[in-house]
């Protein structure tokens, strides 16, 4: 019986070799590589999903109106109407889930209105600026303006 | 030499085996290389920002929403999103005076007499979600990428704390969190506009001076806001692809 690989046994050993390492790599490859690895692109698909399931904080503009008819409506028309409740109001998810068990924090209308309307040079000239101090000197600001409806 | 039948099937049949299991592996390898392009094309979004220079008022409550809702480390003081001021010498445009204390969290301190006569603005500044990102070029391993609706993001179980992509960045937007020393980076509230809602910035930004924006939404403000602006993206000179638009930006900012 001819044997066509007789003389070429040491080539077959190096291919038993490189066939070993080769195995070797995949195995070792596929156990360091997360699942997911390469599926979208050169990472793990997975994370997006770790990315997205956060909690947000902010509840977004949509969620107040659900509770508060009067608030939006009271806002509506004046200086304030296209600003998000929780710029001013804070944070505010957990209580528009649970409104019983949290309670949104009192807010001091001194350093609240001053937070936007303190006089700075670097502010764009047609936004509306006071120094305090001279403009309401040691007054609550809510005491001559409503929050809501701030036009005088 | 001579070759019967019976030898040639099996050697033939042994070849075949070996040729498909090969291209198996060279396929598991390659995996990792998808045609992002495509992936990029399928998706539904591609998100971008527009900032307007001209409304914004530094009062930072983008800052302070950012830290809140992403639970950004209140100090040592690391961003996500910051907010600078320029004071531009009229004479003097390549030298500005920019300042950010506390990156605006607490706002801004009015500007001493002697800074008045220069022309002054705020800068709010953040990831610009490049699409085509140095920082993600430079990773090792995989843990930082652009997503496929255009959004830069990190994969923290996955990140070694290397720092390469710190260097990388051009635009100074990536940390590493002290306590997990892995990199932290805005994800521009991914978790949010993945549910519809905007990003906690543009949430609390009293005056629109930033906005979300799908670039693949037809009827996305963004558009509108692209077509009547005379719009900048930072450092264009890097070929970054960076999708944050500045509208009414100075010439002298960085
Ligand atoms: C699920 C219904 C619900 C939603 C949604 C909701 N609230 Fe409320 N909110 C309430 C209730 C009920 C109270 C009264 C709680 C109390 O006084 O004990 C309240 C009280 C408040 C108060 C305090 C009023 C006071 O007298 O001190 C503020 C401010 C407020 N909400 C703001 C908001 C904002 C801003 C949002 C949107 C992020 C919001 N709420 C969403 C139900 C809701
Ligand atoms: C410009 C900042 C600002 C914005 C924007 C704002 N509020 Fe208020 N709001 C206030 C202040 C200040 C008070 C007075 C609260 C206090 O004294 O603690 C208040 C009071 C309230 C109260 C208590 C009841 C009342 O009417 O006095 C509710 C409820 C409320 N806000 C809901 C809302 C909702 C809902 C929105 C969004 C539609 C909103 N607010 C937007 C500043 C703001
Ligand atoms: C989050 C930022 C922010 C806060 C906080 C804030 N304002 Fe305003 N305020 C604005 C914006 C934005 C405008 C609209 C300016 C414009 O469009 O001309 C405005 C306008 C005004 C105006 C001009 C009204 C008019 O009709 O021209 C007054 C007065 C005012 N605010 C008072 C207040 C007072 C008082 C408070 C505190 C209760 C306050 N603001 C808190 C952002 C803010
Ligand atoms: C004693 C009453 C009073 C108090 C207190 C008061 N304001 Fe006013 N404010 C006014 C009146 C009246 C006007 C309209 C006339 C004017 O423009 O001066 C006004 C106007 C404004 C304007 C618009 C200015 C412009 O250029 O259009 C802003 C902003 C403002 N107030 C912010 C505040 C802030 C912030 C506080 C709290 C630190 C405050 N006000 C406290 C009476 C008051």
């Amino acid at each position: 019986m001819p044997q066509p690989l007789k003389d070429a046994r040491h080539l077959v050993r190096m291919a038993g070799l490189f066939l070993v390492a080769g195995v070797g790599f995949l195995v070792l490859r596929s156990a360091l590589i997360p699942a997911g690895f390469g599926e979208l692109g050169h990472y793990r698909s997975g994370a997006l999903d770790d990315n997205a399931r956060v909690e947000p904080r902010f509840a977004g503009r949509g969620a107040c109106a659900e509770c508060h008819d009067l608030a939006p409506e009271e806002l509506a028309g004046g200086a304030h109407a296209a600003i998000g409740c929780e710029a001013c109001h804070g944070p505010l998810a957990g209580h528009a889930a649970d409104p019983d068990t949290e309670v949104p924090p009192a807010l001091d209308t001194r350093s609240l209105c001053a937070t936007c309307h303190a006089a700075e040079p670097a502010k764009p000239g047609w936004f509306p600026q006071v120094v305090a101090a001279e403009h309401a000197g040691d007054d609550a600001c809510d005491e001559c303006h409503v929050p809501h409806q701030p036009g005088v | 030499m001579s070759v019967d039948r019976r030898e040639l099937i099996r050697t033939g049949g042994k070849l075949l085996v070996l040729t498909t299991v090969a291209a198996r592996a060279v396929e598991h390898v390659m995996a990792g290389t998808v045609d992002a392009i495509q992936r990029e094309l399928e998706a539904e979004h591609w998100w971008a920002m527009a900032i307007d220079i001209d409304k914004c008022i530094g009062c930072g409550g983008c800052v302070r929403a950012c830290k809140t809702e992403n639970d950004v480390p209140l100090e040592p003081f690391y961003f996500r999103t910051w907010v600078e001021r320029y004071r531009v010498p009229a004479v003097d445009e390549e030298h500005p005076h920019v300042d950010s204390p506390n990156g605006g969290y607490d706002g801004f301190p009015a500007a001493s007499q002697a800074d008045s006569e220069a022309k002054s603005f705020f800068v709010p500044k953040l990831c610009n979600h490049c699409a085509h990102s140095p920082c993600v070029q430079v990773c090792p391993v995989g843990a930082t990428f652009e997503s496929p609706d255009g959004v830069v993001l990190v994969d923290k179980t996955y990140c070694l704390g290397c720092r390469y992509c710190v260097q990388a960045c051009p635009y100074g937007c990536r940390f590493i969190d002290p306590r997990t020393h892995t990199v932290d980076k805005c994800t521009l509230c991914y978790h949010r506009i993945s549910r519809g809602l905007t990003t906690a910035c543009c949430e609390v930004c009293p005056t629109g001076a930033r906005a979300l924006g799908d670039l693949k939404d037809p009827d996305d403000p963004i558009h509108e806001f692209l077509r009547t602006n005379m719009v900048h993206v930072l450092k264009p000179q890097m070929a970054t692809g960076a999708k944050v638009y500045y509208a009414d930006l100075d010439g002298s900012v960085r």
